[in-house]
């Protein structure tokens, strides 16, 4: 496969970026989308330029260290994440334009690598349950419905790689906001402090500076985990019933 | 934004009824128009409830334009840079026009204030004071009516979207059966209250509702 990449290079928080147009031969079609890019950087190093820095780790689909916006789709054009997302994707002949999640609250930190701590301050803000540590509680000593154990397994798949709010026109975080509401909010472990945490969480969510949900549904279209829109109705009722209850 | 909303789709709901009226003739048209008015008498003074309905609706005008301005103000904050090329596969074309779709809805309304309301303004030069043939002298002129019928669109799709949206909003949507449903109500909401609108300067282009 041969491919046409337009891709984001930016040396540095504090510089301004732009599109950069490389030509790639050679591409297996059996190529992950981030071997691909380990071919180009490998050409990159070659010519003595520097390669394109992009985020990977597990290379499994399930860390959610890997992100990239492929031509206009979060993680590509697949329901998955980037690092499974494979070049028979594509076409030979291809033009595509990779450039990094978009958001004020996701800090381009070089090239197409962002800073998603946004995340993990909204998670220390309420994310989270308080257990004694010590030795494990026997697990099936607190008894959980199937449905709601079922539902909150599902929601809990989500990795927090940030695609919903890359896909969001307005920006917004909350369909990972309401995966983890949901998560916590089924299970009778995530009870004592589910009024706090909507509120806590949703705070500092406005803080950090992302939009406000309008439902148009474009995060659950891009989670690479089918994270689905209803966590976002639960997310807003869970505050509604908070704040009536005077968190 | 939901309650508002809410408040609307309400509103539109019971003005649309009021509308059908027409069919019935100028005499089932103007006295439905005069019982707006003298609803409530002796117990509240004449045009006490209208005024009432008026100071809810002004109130969630505020609230709807307000709380809008808001999310879009947020919306522009959060993408300062944004991206050279962008898809949206899994959106209604409705709910990414809630916004200029909800700024063609307020020209319209100023525009329709001033046409039936505040100004009474009857673009054939007829008769102001009587509320059907303002109406049948208005939808005759075609331009009037295409306006009308561009403004309806606009209504359909953001009550497409604003229907759903605003359940989500206040949590009611917290499963695939209940979402579906939302989106359902979505779709009977717009048709019933957008069509129902259109049905009257239709018929009076074509010369069915006259006097």
């Amino acid at each position: 496969m041969r491919l046409t990449l337009k891709i984001w290079r930016q040396a540095d928080a504090q510089a301004s970026g732009a599109l950069k147009t490389y030509d790639l031969d050679g591409v297996s079609e059996d190529m992950s989308f981030l071997e691909m890019l380990d071919v180009l950087n490998e050409q990159l190093q070659g010519q003595g330029e520097e390669p394109v820095a992009f985020d990977h780790d597990c290379r499994e689909g399930i860390c959610g260290t890997c992100s990239l916006m492929i031509d206009g789709q979060a993680h590509g054009p697949e329901v998955t994440t980037t690092c499974q997302l494979h070049m028979r994707s594509f076409r030979d002949g291809q033009t595509i334009t990779i450039e990094p999640w978009r958001s004020d609250a996701f800090p381009v930190v070089r090239d197409l690598v962002v800073d998603r701590s946004a995340f993990d301050r909204i998670i220390a803000s309420g994310g989270f349950i308080s257990a004694n540590t010590g030795s494990a509680p026997e697990a099936n000593s607190v008894p959980a419905p199937r449905d709601k154990a079922m539902r909150a397994f599902n929601v809990a798949t989500c990795i927090g790689c940030g695609a919903c709010v890359a896909a969001c026109p307005n920006g917004s975080a909350s369909l990972f906001m309401g995966a983890k509401i949901t998560h916590l909010g089924e299970l009778p472990q995530g009870q004592p402090e589910r009024g706090t945490r909507v509120v806590d969480m949703v705070a500092q969510h406005d803080a950090e500076g992302f939009g406000g949900c309008t439902n148009i549904g474009e995060c659950a279209g891009a989670c690479p985990k089918e994270i689905p829109l209803d966590v976002i109705s639960q997310l807003n009722k869970d505050l509604r019933t908070a704040l009536r209850n005077g968190h | 934004m939901a309650g508002s909303g809410i408040i609307f789709i309400l509103f539109v709901l019971l003005h649309m009824y009021g509308n059908l009226k027409a069919f019935g003739g100028e005499t089932s048209f103007n006295v439905y128009a005069e019982h707006l008015r003298t609803i409530g008498e002796p117990m509240l003074p004449r045009e006490g409830l209208l005024w009432v309905i008026r100071a809810v609706l002004i109130v969630s005008l505020v609230v709807h334009v307000w709380s809008a301005a808001q999310l879009w103000k947020r919306s522009n904050a959060a993408r300062t840079q944004k991206y050279a090329v962008k898809k949206n596969t899994h959106s209604s074309f409705s709910s990414r026009t809630m916004r200029w779709g909800g700024v063609t809805i307020l020209l319209f309304l100023i525009w329709h204030l001033i046409n039936f309301t505040i100004g009474k303004v009857n673009p054939a030069g007829g008769p102001t004071n009587n509320p059907y043939e303002l109406l049948v002298d208005s939808f005759s002129t075609w331009w009037v009516t295409v306006i009308y019928l561009v403004a309806m669109a606009a209504l359909a799709l953001h009550l497409h979207h604003g229907t759903f949206s605003s359940l989500q909003t206040l949590g009611f949507t917290n499963s695939a059966a209940a979402r579906k449903r939302a989106r359902a109500a979505g779709w009977v909401v717009a048709v019933v209250i957008a069509g129902g609108f259109s049905l009257v300067p239709l018929f009076t282009l074509f010369g069915v509702i006259d006097y």
